[in-house]
């Protein structure tokens, strides 16, 4: 929002002081300025010149030849604007001078000399209008600096809109002089307004609200009589000024007091619309609005009637067949007030958001109306005289707001602040807010005004920004807290993460990578892969990223695929949220999951799932001291290999899968490349006790190694030989290792070493014999063998 | 006897300087001091020399073997310190500016950022929360303080789910659950991923990071709040930061603040990057709106405190020069494996 420092001096005497500070200050205090405007300033020796003489060009049908009062002198002036007559008053500058950011000097222009310019609006930068010389009235004093007859020079600075939003009395210039004037110390001038009741015996106008849910207040005046058409100069700048165009008096003066006071108003032609109801239609329906579009209007909406025709969708906008009109000379003036979340749905679902609709969804002032048709007549009446008000001021107020009082001592600003605020400085910063802030043995009683009052304080902690803000949060001396000392704790999902993200960067020189918690099923498609059932977001972007993701493994699969010329042997990991479906209650059960997917062009299949199966161990070993097992497994996601998965777990608790990759979507990556997947519940995972170190004394004795080798017949697998030495760890066997593996015809050879040690005494082959015995007896008893 | 040990010691003399190398001197040790070598063989002679002799004669016998075993010594050593002379100056000399391939993992930058702020926080008794990211509508909206009709609910910011659940769009959003966790006092933060329903470009995402914090206690206040913050990010930027607060309005908060930082690249003489100002935005925070406290079962006539919200994603830009933020989600490899260690 744009706001003129002229317009600010109207309401808040700010002479003498520094305003561009003081526009800092604002920002630091009320609200962020954008940009800072010297309106103006560019102008130099620019005066109310007279045309005397008008002589057209021997060689140009366009261009005149003048002559010029510029007051001092007469100029000669070579002109080409088409409205130059005799006795016309303009703008000129002088040569010397300048405008719109360029020096006017003498020039030969078409074979005369030019001493001069005359200006149009948009050459003096207070409209967009350049079709022709601003025409000044004929009383204007020729000679005259144009800068001291109009209030041309201003100093404008823009607003975040968005820092507004809470603040619905800062719609307006005099909400904006408020803020000035508690920033200043300087006194707030009242509005002058038109006493209304003066008018209380005139007929009302039939004003019927139907809907008093969505409309709180309806006032309306009418007014007759109305001949003059066009704004004052001063006025129209303003309205440039602020972001507005100049139409035509009527209508500039409803945006005028909108700009000013920040209530939205709309002028209906008196010929057109003479009563009013406020209602919702049953039936969407057409309605055309004043900038001529046609507008689907649904039933949620509410409009503004005349004996049944909907002539104006409130707080939106008018429209078209009762739009204020050249020879139109009485109005019915509507000054209201609306449910700001209806306005704010009806401007969404209309697509259409006015001045009026984002003032209204800020939740404005009730109590506003009537007195911004008071200033309006005021405007009028100044402006043309001959104006007669012919009906009563007619006001439906079916909705108030309810008084905020609130109570406060001393002790609470400064527990808040944690600097000390003397009371005197508290009272002064509130009344000249406009709250009625009392207080008696420090104990504060505060009145709201009502213009703050309709959702923006409500509670005694608003008070306490009102306070802060205009002392200033630059004077606030900052001191550290008091808070007694705690541990500090940790979740433990976070700090296995930690651990997990360090060993396999760090040990296995896996790159991190963060994806969307959707799945991507055009990316899926490239791959072959089906996006599983799961989920869905009712709003997605597209419909491509509707289903929510069930596991990690196609959003890393498509990361590898679309990274495979990267280097021929790369892993990449993420840790992030999938959702399995629904719980009970219906909620997500959303869990945190550890995807890795490997892939390579110069390892075998074999070796990177060995790699991928050692790094999930390392994880299990280091993070928690825990041996993670696998075990042959259906797979769960199609695009997982049909032999090659397995899940894994720990403490018979399963924590995730690990697989090759089917070969159709694997061909779908790099035919020459093989991938490997694994997936870990990092809940789960971070939910396993992390075990002690157990300390085990090292042996002063040589231990002893017996090495076995034995066939594993087909179908058998390493898992089936183990149970065959659980007893025998309990003892002196101190660990198995695998030494030596190949196939065979009828299954697999493989050789396994055992180690034996004795914290008493060297053990001789003779002592362990008897175990080694046990578990060849045990393996013999599920038909495994020793190989010959 | 005397000639003979006279004569081996001749012959051996001569037959050490043609051994020029290991193998001929190990040759004459055994022709010498073997089992069957001629000094070994004289030995055994001795047994035939009488009386007087005898004694002379071994003590002479005993010399040469000295001797030899000494000289062959020598030779030995001298041979070797020549032998690795030759090998050493026969050794490659390696190109240690040779271009060597080096593999290394890479973090993703928000994980780089996050730990640092976490050892800041933790290094100042925060409590480190990992929270959802589907969240109800209670934990994103009515309880920090958004009421039912507030825009920011509206379809077009939040994405809601089939089940009436959102991905949740702040992690304002784990306020709630933490405060009912732990009670007051409290100092916590909780880094999260959040969700906005926008069109992505360079500058925006539907999938971002942030980092919120909140501390509450008896008498935590503005003036506590601006100490934080300034402590806080001189620490995350390296050095002495200017924080100013000007008024924000979030619904959370009572009083809101945004929260600028003097300009990183300039210093707060105004530059493009800060449009001439000196200040940069960095981050909304404030007091905790009762309403809030009120919510997470924390009486708001005890208590008090701040909260703050950073955004992750904004500061890894702002740190590494990211200009797409894009990038970080892409799982772009020749982007993302530049984020090697911390």
């Amino acid at each position: 929002m744009l706001i003129s420092m002229n317009w600010i001096g109207d309401f808040v005497d700010l002479s003498g002081l520094d305003l561009e500070a003081l526009i800092h200050r604002f920002t630091l205090s009320t609200a962020e300025v954008e940009e800072v405007f010297h309106m103006g300033s560019d102008l130099k020796d620019v005066v109310i010149g007279k045309i005397l003489s008008v002589e057209n060009h021997p060689d140009s049908k366009k261009l005149h030849l003048l002559k010029v009062d510029g007051g001092d002198k007469v100029y000669d002036v070579v002109c080409g604007a088409p409205n130059v007559r005799e006795g016309l008053l303009v703008p000129f500058v002088k040569e010397g001078g300048s405008v719109a950011g360029m020096e006017i000097k003498r020039a030969t222009i078409a074979g005369f000399e030019s001493q001069g310019m005359c200006c149009s609006e948009k050459e003096l930068g207070i409209s967009a209008d350049h079709s022709g010389l601003m025409e000044l009235p004929e009383d204007a004093p020729v000679g005259k600096d144009i800068t001291e007859e109009y209030a041309i020079r201003d100093i404008v600075f823009e607003v975040d809109n968005k820092s507004l939003t809470n603040r619905p009395d800062l719609w307006g210039h005099y909400g904006i002089a408020r803020e000035f004037s508690a920033l200043t110390g300087r006194e707030l001038k009242p509005l002058e307004t038109v006493a209304l009741d003066q008018f209380e015996n005139l007929p009302p106008i039939p004003i019927q609200v139907e809907d008093s849910q969505l409309c709180y207040r309806y006032t309306g005046l009418k007014v007759r009589n109305i001949q003059k058409k066009v704004s004052p100069v001063d006025m129209r700048i303003r309205l440039f000024y602020c972001g507005t165009r100049a139409i035509n008096l009527l209508a500039d003066l409803t945006n005028y007091l909108m700009l000013e006071m920040g209530q939205p108003m709309h002028a209906f032609d008196c010929a057109k619309v003479d009563c009013i109801e406020v209602k919702r239609f049953q039936q969407p329906f057409l309605f055309t609005t004043l900038d001529g579009e046609e507008r689907k209007v649904d039933e949620d909406t509410l409009m503004i009637c005349s004996k049944g025709t909907p002539v104006a969708i409130a707080g939106v906008m008018g429209g078209l067949d009762s739009e204020i009109e050249e020879n139109t000379d009485s109005l019915l003036l509507e000054s209201a007030n609306f449910d700001g979340v209806s306005i704010r749905r009806a401007s969404t679902r209309l697509g259409l958001r006015t001045d009026a609709s984002m003032r209204y969804e800020k939740t404005l002032d009730p109590e506003m109306t009537a007195l911004a048709i008071g200033r309006f007549l005021k405007h009028l009446l100044n402006i043309d005289p001959g104006a007669q008000v012919i009906s009563s001021l007619t006001d439906v107020y079916k909705k108030r707001y309810p008084e905020i009082s609130l109570n406060f001592d001393k002790s609470y600003v400064d527990r808040y602040t944690g600097i000390d605020i003397d009371n005197e400085e508290i009272l002064a910063t509130l009344n000249a807010l406009g709250f009625e802030a009392v207080c008696r043995d420090g104990q504060f009683s505060v009145k709201v005004p009502s213009w703050r009052a309709t959702k923006d304080v409500t509670i005694k902690a608003d008070i306490i920004e009102e306070i802060t803000r205009i002392y200033g949060y630059d004077n606030f001396l900052v001191s550290t807290t008091l808070s007694p000392l705690a541990p500090e704790k940790r979740s433990a999902g976070n700090k296995s993460d930690n651990f997990a993200k360090d060993i396999l960067v760090q040990q296995y020189h896996l790159h991190e990578v963060h994806s969307y918690i959707w799945w991507d099923s055009k990316k899926c498609k490239e791959l072959g892969i089906l996006p599983e059932e799961n989920i869905h977001l009712l709003n997605a972007q597209t419909p491509d990223h509707e289903v929510l993701r069930n596991n990690m493994g196609p959003t890393l699969l498509s990361f590898v695929h679309e990274n495979r010329a990267f280097a021929p042997d790369f892993g990449i990991f993420e840790i992030g949220r999938v959702v399995e479906g629904k719980k009970e209650n219906g909620e997500c059960l959303e869990r945190k999951k550890l995807g890795i997917v490997l892939y390579s062009r110069q390892r075998s299949e074999k070796e990177l799932y060995f790699a991928l199966l050692a790094m999930v161990k390392a994880l299990g070993r280091q993070i928690k001291r825990t041996e993670l097992s696998f075990s042959p497994a259906k797979p769960v996601h199609a695009w997982q290999h049909p032999r090659n998965t397995a899940s894994v777990s720990a403490f018979g608790e399963e924590l995730g899968w690990v697989c090759t990759v089917h070969p159709a979507v694997c061909g779908k990556i790099n035919k020459k490349a093989v991938v490997v997947a694994a997936q870990l519940d990092m809940d789960a995972f971070a939910a396993l006790p992390a075990l002690d170190v157990v300390y085990r004394e090292p042996s002063k004795f040589p231990g002893i190694d017996i090495d076995l080798s034995l066939v594993l017949p087909q179908g058998k697998i390493f898992a089936d030989l183990e149970p065959a030495w659980s007893k025998a760890l309990e003892g002196p066997l101190t660990g198995v290792s695998l030494i030596d593996s190949f196939q065979l015809e009828n299954g697999r050879s493989l050789t396994l070493r055992f180690a034996f040690s004795s914290q008493e005494k060297t053990l001789s082959k003779e002592e362990v014999q008897p175990l080694v015995d046990e578990i060849v007896e045990s393996w013999r008893a599920q038909g495994i063998s020793l190989r010959a | 006897m005397n000639e003979k040990i006279q004569a081996l010691k001749q012959s051996f003399q001569q037959e050490l300087e043609n051994a020029k190398s290991s193998e001929a001197v190990e040759k004459l040790r055994v022709a010498y001091l073997g089992k069957k070598g001629a000094v070994t063989e004289l030995l055994k002679e001795l047994k035939d020399v009488a009386g007087e002799q005898k004694k002379e004669m071994g003590q002479h016998i005993n010399q040469l073997k000295r001797q030899v075993e000494e000289k062959i010594a020598e030779q030995v050593e001298k041979i070797r310190a020549e032998e690795e002379e030759a090998q050493i100056a026969a050794a490659e000399q390696y190109d240690v500016t040779l271009p060597v391939s080096e593999e290394v993992g890479s973090y993703h930058p928000i994980t780089l950022v996050q730990r640092e702020l976490e050892e800041i926080f933790a290094s100042m008794g925060f409590t480190i929360e990992d929270f959802k990211e589907i969240v109800t509508d209670y934990e994103c909206f009515e309880a920090v303080n958004i009421p039912k009709d507030h825009p920011a609910r509206d379809m077009q910011d939040t994405y809601y789910l089939e089940n009436g659940q959102l991905l949740k769009t702040h992690t304002s959003a784990a306020q709630n659950a933490i405060m009912r966790k732990y009670g007051a006092p409290l100092r916590a933060i909780f880094p999260g991923r959040c969700f906005r329903n926008e069109a992505t470009d360079a500058c925006h995402e539907n999938t971002f990071f942030q980092m919120e914090g909140i501390m509450i206690d008896k008498n935590i206040s503005i003036s506590n709040l601006i100490y934080f913050m300034k402590t806080m990010l001189s620490q995350v930027f390296q050095r002495d930061i200017n924080v100013r607060l000007r008024p924000g309005f979030f619904p959370f908060v009572e009083p809101g603040f945004e929260m600028d930082i003097s300009c990183l690249i300039c210093g707060g003489e105004g530059c493009p990057s800060c449009k001439n100002s000196g200040w940069l935005e960095l981050c909304p925070c404030g007091m905790i709106h009762p309403n809030v406290l009120k919510a997470g079962g924390i009486d708001p006539e005890e208590y008090t405190g701040f909260a703050f919200g950073l955004g992750l994603t904004r500061l890894v830009m702002m740190k590494y020069g990211v200009k797409d933020i894009r990038d970080l989600n892409s799982g772009n490899l020749k982007a993302l494996s530049q984020f090697t260690h911390e």
